[in-house]
C-alpha cells in the first residue's frame, strides 16, 4: 500500500457522510480508496504545460432561464414519496442541534 | 491594557424574485407547507438546475450598488453538508469566483466618515426550514432554493457602533436597488457577526468568537459591545479567549456559550458540474447600472445642498426609495422642501407605524400631500386645520375639494374679521380693563372668542394683529 490515504482520513470523510465503519471495514476500505486514488493519479502523468485550469468539462457557456415562476404542482406526489410526512411537512427523527442555520 | 477590536459581519439578503435560483418553483411567503417544491428543489435523482437570470442580474446589481467589481468569469460551487433542510446534502454557492469583490461602503458614526470595505459577495441557494418538536423534527422545502446574496465585510469595523452603521448603509443601498426587502423582522436580511479583541500593537488577530440569534440592528451592536468587553477582561485577567458560538440573550443583553468550535468546517467545495460557467457581458452590467436608481448618499447631499434639509432630515427621508422618491415628487410639484420633509417624517410616518403599512401600500400620493402643502403655504388652510385635511389624503381624497365641500377655508380678511373683532371687545369690557393693567392672558381670552365666534377659522396671525392695534387704541 501506497499510503496515498490514511485510515484516520477514510474515517473522516465517513463521519462527514454521517456513515459509521467498523475496524473490519476500515481496514478493507483503505487500501481500497488507496488504489482508487492510485488510479486517478495516472492524470498527473498528462503533460499539462500551457493547458488553462477550467472549472467544467463542458464548453456550453451562460446557460439561463428567464425569471418565470412556473408551479409544478408536485408536493402532494412528493410527500407521498417522503419516508414519512405529517401536516405537510417531511416528517425527520429529531434534529440534536449542533448548527441552527447552516448557510 | 489598551485594545482594538475587529469586527466581521457576514450578510445574507434574500432577493425578490419570481422564481427559485436554479428551479422554476414560485419564491413567495405565506404558501402552504411545501406547496412551492418540485422535483428538482427536492433533489430527486437526475433533475439538472438551471440558472435564473433575474438572479444573476440582482447579483451584478448588488455588486455596483456596493462598489463591488463584478467578477465577469463566475461559476458556482458545491459546498457539501449533511442536514435535513438540504435535501441534496449539498448546496449550490459560489467560492472562488464570486460575482463581485472589493466593494466598499461609506459610514458616519458621529460625523466620522470611514470607508468599509466588502471582501466579497456570492449568490447562492436559501435551505428549507426545520421544526423541532420532541421526538421528530418537521421539514418544510418552500425556502429550499430562494435566493441569496452573502455579503463579507473586510475587517475593517472597528466598533460596534460601525457595525450598526455598515448595516444600516449596505441595508439603505440595497433597498433602493430593489433587488430585496432587506428586512431583518421578516427574515430577508440576516446578519451573522465574529468579533476578536487584541492588545493595541499586536499583529496578529484575537481568537473571534461568533454571536447568534441576532434579530436587529440594535441587537447586534448590543450583542458586540457585551462580546467586546468581555473578550477584554478575558485577556486582562491573563485568560485566552477561546474559539466559539456564543447567543445573545435579547433579556439579559449578554452573550451566552453555545459551543466550542473544534477544528476547521470541512466542506469540500468543488465547482458545480451540473450549471454551465458565466460569462458575463460589459454590455450587460452597462445595462443594468444604467438602470440603478440614484443611491441614497448620492439624494442625501442633493437634499442638503440644493433643498436646504437639515443632514438629520435627509437621513430620515432615505430611509428607503418609496419614502425618498415620494418626498421627490411631493418636491416637484412645488411644495415647500422643509414642509415636505417635516410631514413624512411627523403625520406620514405615524401613521404608517399606526396602521403596520408600507409607504406604497397607502393611498397617500404626493400630488395630495403637495396639494395640502401648498394650501397652507398660500394661508388658505391653517396647520391646525391641516390635520383634518391630512387624515382625508390618507383616505385618498383630493385636499382642495375636501376643503371646500368641508368650508375649512381660514378667514384672513380684515373687512370680515374686525367687526368680529369688535363685537367680542364689546362684550368683554373686563378683558380690555384687565389688559390696561397689564395682564397678558387677556389677550388669549380674547383670541379664544373671536375663534369660537369664527368655528376656528380665523387667521390667528392677523386676529392678533387686528386685536392688539384695536386694543391699544
Amino acid at each position: 500500500m501506497a499510503n496515498r490515504i490514511t485510515r484516520e482520513q477514510v474515517q473522516h470523510v465517513a463521519g462527514l457522510a454521517k456513515l459509521e465503519f467498523t475496524d473490519a471495514q476500515l481496514d478493507a476500505f483503505t487500501p481500497q480508496l488507496d488504489d482508487i486514488i492510485g488510479l486517478f493519479e495516472t492524470l498527473s502523468e498528462v503533460d499539462t504545460t500551457g493547458v488553462e485550469a477550467t472549472s467544467s468539462v463542458s464548453d456550453q457557456l451562460n446557460v439561463m432561464r428567464e425569471d418565470v415562476a412556473d408551479n409544478w404542482g408536485q408536493s402532494e406526489a412528493l410527500l407521498k414519496n417522503a419516508p414519512d410526512a405529517a401536516r405537510g411537512f417531511i416528517k425527520v427523527p429529531a434534529i440534536i442541534d449542533e448548527s441552527e442555520d447552516n448557510e | 491594557m489598551n485594545f482594538e477590536t475587529t469586527i466581521g459581519l457576514e450578510v445574507h439578503i434574500e432577493l425578490k424574485t419570481h422564481s427559485k435560483i436554479f428551479s422554476p418553483s414560485p419564491v413567495a411567503y405565506g404558501a402552504e407547507t411545501n406547496a412551492n417544491t418540485n422535483v428538482i428543489d427536492w433533489g430527486y435523482p437526475g433533475v439538472l438546475p438551471t440558472t435564473n437570470k433575474g438572479v444573476v442580474a440582482d447579483g451584478i446589481i448588488a455588486a455596483l450598488a456596493l462598489h463591488a467589481t463584478v467578477e465577469q468569469h463566475t461559476h458556482f460551487d458545491r459546498k457539501n453538508y449533511f442536514y435535513p433542510d438540504n435535501p441534496k446534502a449539498y448546496q449550490i454557492t459560489q467560492s472562488d469566483k464570486p460575482i463581485g469583490h472589493d466593494g466598499w461602503v461609506e459610514v458616519d458614526v458621529d460625523g466620522v466618515k470611514k470607508k468599509i470595505g466588502i471582501s466579497e459577495m456570492h449568490i447562492e441557494e436559501d435551505a428549507g426550514k426545520n421544526t423541532h418538536e420532541r421526538d421528530y423534527s418537521y421539514v418544510d422545502l418552500n425556502r429550499q432554493g430562494t435566493p441569496l446574496i452573502e455579503i463579507v465585510s473586510k475587517p475593517d469595523i472597528a466598533s460596534p457602533a460601525e457595525a450598526y452603521a455598515y448595516l444600516e448603509a449596505l441595508r439603505q443601498r440595497i433597498q433602493f436597488t430593489g433587488i430585496s426587502d432587506v428586512k431583518m423582522e421578516e427574515g430577508s436580511m440576516r446578519v451573522d457577526v465574529n468579533i476578536s479583541v487584541r492588545p493595541v500593537g499586536q499583529e496578529k488577530f484575537g481568537t473571534k468568537t461568533e454571536l447568534k440569534n441576532l434579530n436587529s440592528f440594535n441587537y447586534v451592536q448590543r450583542g458586540l459591545e457585551y462580546e467586546e468587553k468581555r473578550q477584554q477582561q478575558v485577556l486582562m485577567s491573563g485568560g485566552a479567549v477561546q474559539q466559539e458560538t456564543r447567543r445573545f440573550d435579547e433579556k439579559t443583553g449578554e452573550t451566552i456559550l453555545m459551543r466550542v468550535k473544534a477544528g476547521a468546517d470541512d466542506y469540500r467545495y468543488f465547482p458545480e458540474p451540473d450549471l454551465p460557467a458565466l460569462n458575463i457581458s460589459d454590455e450587460w452590467i452597462k445595462e443594468l447600472g444604467d438602470a440603478m436608481p440614484e443611491m441614497p448618499t448620492k439624494r442625501r447631499e442633493r437634499y442638503v445642498n440644493e433643498l436646504g434639509l437639515t443632514d438629520y432630515d435627509a437621513m430620515v427621508i432615505t430611509q428607503t426609495k418609496e419614502m425618498s422618491d415620494f418626498f421627490d415628487a411631493t418636491v416637484a410639484l412645488k411644495a415647500d422642501p422643509k414642509m415636505a420633509a417635516n410631514y413624512l417624517q411627523g403625520d406620514v410616518n405615524a401613521f404608517l407605524n399606526d396602521n403596520h403599512v408600507d409607504l406604497q401600500a397607502t393611498k397617500l400620493t404626493p400630488a395630495n400631500l403637495a396639494g395640502m402643502i401648498n394650501l397652507i403655504s398660500d394661508g388658505t388652510i391653517s396647520s391646525k386645520m391641516a390635520k383634518k385635511v391630512f387624515k382625508a389624503i390618507t383616505n385618498g381624497e383630493e385636499p382642495k375639494a375636501f376643503v371646500e365641500a368641508h368650508g375649512l377655508v381660514q378667514l384672513s380678511d380684515p373687512a370680515k374679521l374686525q367687526p368680529i373683532i369688535d363685537d367680542v371687545l364689546d362684550a368683554n369690557p373686563q378683558s380690555i380693563e384687565d389688559f390696561n393693567n397689564g395682564k397678558k392672558r387677556a389677550v388669549g381670552y380674547l383670541v379664544g372668542q373671536i375663534m369660537k365666534q369664527t368655528h376656528g377659522q380665523a387667521n390667528p396671525q392677523v386676529v392678533n394683529q387686528l386685536l392688539m392695534t384695536a386694543l391699544k387704541q
